[in-house]
């Protein structure tokens, strides 16, 4: 596949003794959204996880295989971790600003990464209107985001990814501490954010994965048991578990 | 024995018990306090002894007591907290890190005379510090250490991961999470700790008796390889080694009021902190 | 832009191995006061014999014969703290047990700063109430001269024992499942059995570990000793003798020894002796306190 983003070759990953990835190849297309889906458990997350190294603080994580973004093993020893966080972006289950303005909160990822001081207030203000929250936020941008509603802090979120211009973005189940109406919003802003980014988001929620991605990968006990577009997961699986489970009858 | 005695008997032994241990409290802080609040005056924490130390004030041991506090926090906070964030933020669990931890509980049950002892032979005769109030703000710090590691790491251990995902999932590194984020959040919590340990620190007499506390110096000098007077040492020696004990008594007394009323001033700065965070983070 | 990564990757490891040093540094300071009492003791074990140490019934360096016996200081030692735990444990864990079973939430939060301030109420200011306070109501209450006595110093370091006692107690007790209680209850034990017969027992390995800590406190207080237990290093025959402690001792003695001499040695001596008595209980203290622990998690 020449159009591949970012991929996985044979992924095992243990914790400790207990393994909870069981060799995983899967590879995702560049500005399509792929929803990684299945029951609680069934290591969806923690295989996300492993796409921007978030296990590398986790002393008992021990992975095996390889991972690439492009051509490059994000696992290369000569990488730097922070290089691979900033091309892989990554939003989370719990919005997550940081105890600062909204201001601060979209300057603090470029000034780590030391972008030019005279571009910040642009590629702030851009970002936020990327993430379809400059209109209500661009008049108390000096507000603590914490103060925000939940919805807006995870586009707060979004959009602190997005400023950093990442080549993909990684979401954890973004909309599961959200409302409906802030759902559908992010939702929204999904959609119109792949034709600049390669996005891969695991959720709970089916409907959810059918509405907005274009892949689907079906995981179980720590397998992936099923890759395919969007529509032949969920009008045609292949596979009796994926039936079960997007039918509902179990997860 | 009727039930109901039994019942009575029992419930006056853990009312009774609560009720003597506020009574001890009540009975310590009333006979000072009567006894002592006659002795402060403005002349007594702004004036210099005199008279053989028969009248007069206590403003050098104020000075002494306030500069060694300064040096003991200088020292051990940086120390302390640095320990704390290895331990909470960089570290895996690991043999080393048992032996540390193992050492630091341990280091906190060390009586306070033997960190005295150390001090002795460390800052005053090893490294030629002398007696000094450099000597005993070091010992002092040594003695703190232990208390301040602990209470840091149990405010960085109420920090979510949440916070630390914020900005490692940006590419930040450790250091500029722990920087930007850890630390100015633990900040409350940590200096809570430093507090309180510190006001421990300033009522302390054993760690000081060979490492620079002297019963009377001459003038104020906040030169750090000089002798110098404290709090606690005074009201110890006003109290026991004074030749017209009984003439000064109201002068110790007095002297035990500036002192219980600096530390529970610095436990309620503490306390303040505390609660003030605490109702902030409810918002 | 490359470089400036390497730059911020390079503070990084820096910064770590600079909070690494700090922890190591806590090992290294355990490590050095052990070391100096050792050094220190082995050069007084080079003049006078341990046998002699620990069994000589007097010290009195400053005699003519020198004697080095650790029994009188160690006696005291024991007697005083002894003395102590005998008042702090039942009044500590009756406490404990109001304030975690029977105290309601608002008698609680005036209770707690009451037990916080007891407990920040510096050594040298209780040493000057047994001076000017406690002393002398024992010398009325027994009819003796002076109250500077072992037994002054049993009722101080208890006062002081007291905060620890409380705190980890209330703590063990509180870690008892509530379901102990419910079964009790069920059982038709009224809440005074229960607290009695069920909860302290089932609270015992905290409780266990709030004495320790609290013993672990009391014998390596100094000043409060120092001040009023009168200071006789003699063997003492009962509560109403004055003591003195191996804290007291060192205290005492190390303003004014020579430097280097054998009586100097000496103090590190029963500072090593005090050293390992405060570890080992410390240790049996640890113990239980992480089971509490467990339990509780």
């Amino acid at each position: 596949m020449s159009d591949s983003k970012l991929s996985a070759q044979g992924l095992n990953l243990f914790f400790g003794k207990k393994q909870v990835l069981k060799n995983i190849s899967i590879s995702f297309k560049k500005n399509q959204v792929t929803a990684l889906i299945g029951p609680s458990g069934c290591g969806k997350s923690t295989l996300l996880r492993t796409f921007n190294r978030m296990h590398d603080l986790s002393p008992d994580a021990r992975i095996e295989g390889l991972i690439k973004l492009d051509e490059l093993n994000i696992y290369d020893k000569k990488i730097q971790v922070t290089e691979i966080r900033k091309r892989i972006g990554m939003v989370f289950q719990k919005p997550n600003p940081l105890p600062k303005s909204i201001y601060e909160n979209m300057e603090y990822a470029l000034k780590i990464h030391n972008f030019p001081k005279q571009e910040i207030p642009a590629l702030i203000e851009n970002a936020l209107k990327e993430s379809y929250l400059w209109d209500e936020v661009k008049d108390e941008l000096n507000k603590p985001a914490v103060q925000l509603s939940g919805g807006q802090q995870q586009r707060l979120c979004i959009a602190r990814t997005v400023v950093l211009r990442p080549e993909i973005i990684l979401m954890d189940e973004p909309c599961s501490a959200l409302d409906p109406i802030s759902t559908s919003k992010i939702e929204e802003l999904i959609v119109r954010l792949k034709k600049d980014y390669t996005i891969v988001i695991v959720t709970h929620n089916m409907q959810q994965a059918q509405r907005i991605s274009d892949d689907v990968a079906f995981m179980y006990l720590g397998e992936l048991m099923e890759f395919d577009i969007c529509n032949n997961i969920f009008k045609n699986p292949k596979n009796e578990l994926t039936k079960n489970y997007v039918g509902g009858h179990f997860g | 024995m009727t039930k109901k005695l039994k019942i009575l008997i029992d419930w006056i032994l853990l009312a009774g018990s609560t009720l003597l241990v506020c009574l001890i409290l009540g009975v310590i802080l009333w006979d000072i306090f009567s006894k002592g609040m006659s002795s402060i005056s403005w002349d007594f924490v702004s004036q210099f002894p005199t008279h053989g130390m028969t009248q007069g004030g206590i403003l050098p041991a104020i000075i002494g007591t306030f500069l060694l506090t300064i040096i003991t926090t200088l020292f051990a906070m940086p120390l302390g907290v640095a320990c704390a964030v290895y331990l909470n933020e960089y570290a895996s669990p690991s043999l080393l890190t048992n032996i540390i931890r193992a050492s630091i509980r341990n280091l906190a049950g060390i009586p306070s005379i033997i960190y005295g002892l150390f001090g002795l032979a460390l800052f005053v005769q090893s490294l030629k510090l002398g007696t000094s109030v450099l000597s005993a703000g070091l010992t002092l710090g040594l003695l703190s250490l232990p208390y301040i590691i602990t209470t840091t790491e149990e405010a960085l251990k109420r920090i979510p991961n949440s916070m630390r995902e914020a900005t490692l999932g940006l590419g930040a590194t450790q250091f500029e999470t722990i920087k930007d984020v850890v630390l100015p959040r633990a900040l409350p919590g940590i200096l809570t700790g430093v507090i309180l340990t510190i006001s421990r620190a300033a009522g302390e007499t054993a760690p000081i008796l060979f490492t620079g506390v002297a019963f009377y110096i001459n003038g104020i000098t906040l030169s750090l390889d000089q002798e110098f007077m404290a709090l606690p040492y005074h009201l110890y020696m006003l109290s026991t080694q004074h030749h017209a004990i009984e003439q000064v008594r109201p002068l110790a007394y007095g002297t035990a009021v500036v002192l219980i009323a600096l530390v529970f001033l610095l436990n309620m700065v503490a306390f303040y902190i505390r609660f003030k965070h605490r109702s902030q983070q409810d918002v | 832009m490359n470089n400036t990564i390497k730059n911020r990757e390079r503070t990084d490891w820096w910064f770590r191995q600079l909070f690494r040093a700090t922890g190591l540094l806590t090992i290294g300071l355990l490590g050095g006061i052990f070391m100096m009492l050792l050094l220190n003791s082995i050069a007084f074990f080079i003049h006078v014999s341990p046998v002699d140490f620990f069994t000589g019934s007097q010290w009195d360096p400053e005699s003519a014969e020198s004697k080095y016996g650790i029994a009188p200081l160690l006696v005291s030692t024991g007697l005083v703290t002894i003395g102590a735990m005998i008042i702090a444990v039942p009044l500590g864990v009756l406490t404990a047990a109001f304030l975690s079973e029977v105290a309601p939430q608002r008698l609680k939060m005036f209770l707690k700063p009451i037990i916080e301030m007891l407990a920040a109420i510096p050594s040298v200011a209780i040493g000057f109430l047994g001076i000017v306070l406690v002393g002398p109501g024992i010398a009325k209450l027994f009819g003796i001269q002076n109250g500077l006595n072992a037994m002054n110093g049993s009722v101080l370091l208890a006062v002081m024992a007291l905060p620890t006692i409380i705190t980890i107690s209330e703590d063990a007790i509180n870690s008892v499942p509530k379901a102990h209680r419910e079964a009790s209850l069920a059982l038709g034990a009224n809440r005074w059995e229960t607290i009695f017969k069920v909860v302290i027992p089932a609270a015992m390995p905290g409780l266990i570990a709030a004495v320790m800590l609290g013993l672990g406190r009391a014998l390596g207080e100094t000043m409060t000793v120092l001040m009023a237990t009168g200071n006789a290093a003699v063997l003492p025959k009962s509560f109403l003798d004055a003591v003195r402690t191996i804290t007291a001792t060192i205290a005492i003695e190390m303003g004014e020894v020579p430097y280097q001499t054998t009586h100097y040695f000496a103090l590190f001596a029963i500072a090593l002796v005090l050293f390992a008595i405060t570890l080992a209980i410390n240790l049996v203290g640890e113990y239980f306190a992480g089971r509490l622990r467990k339990f509780q998690s």
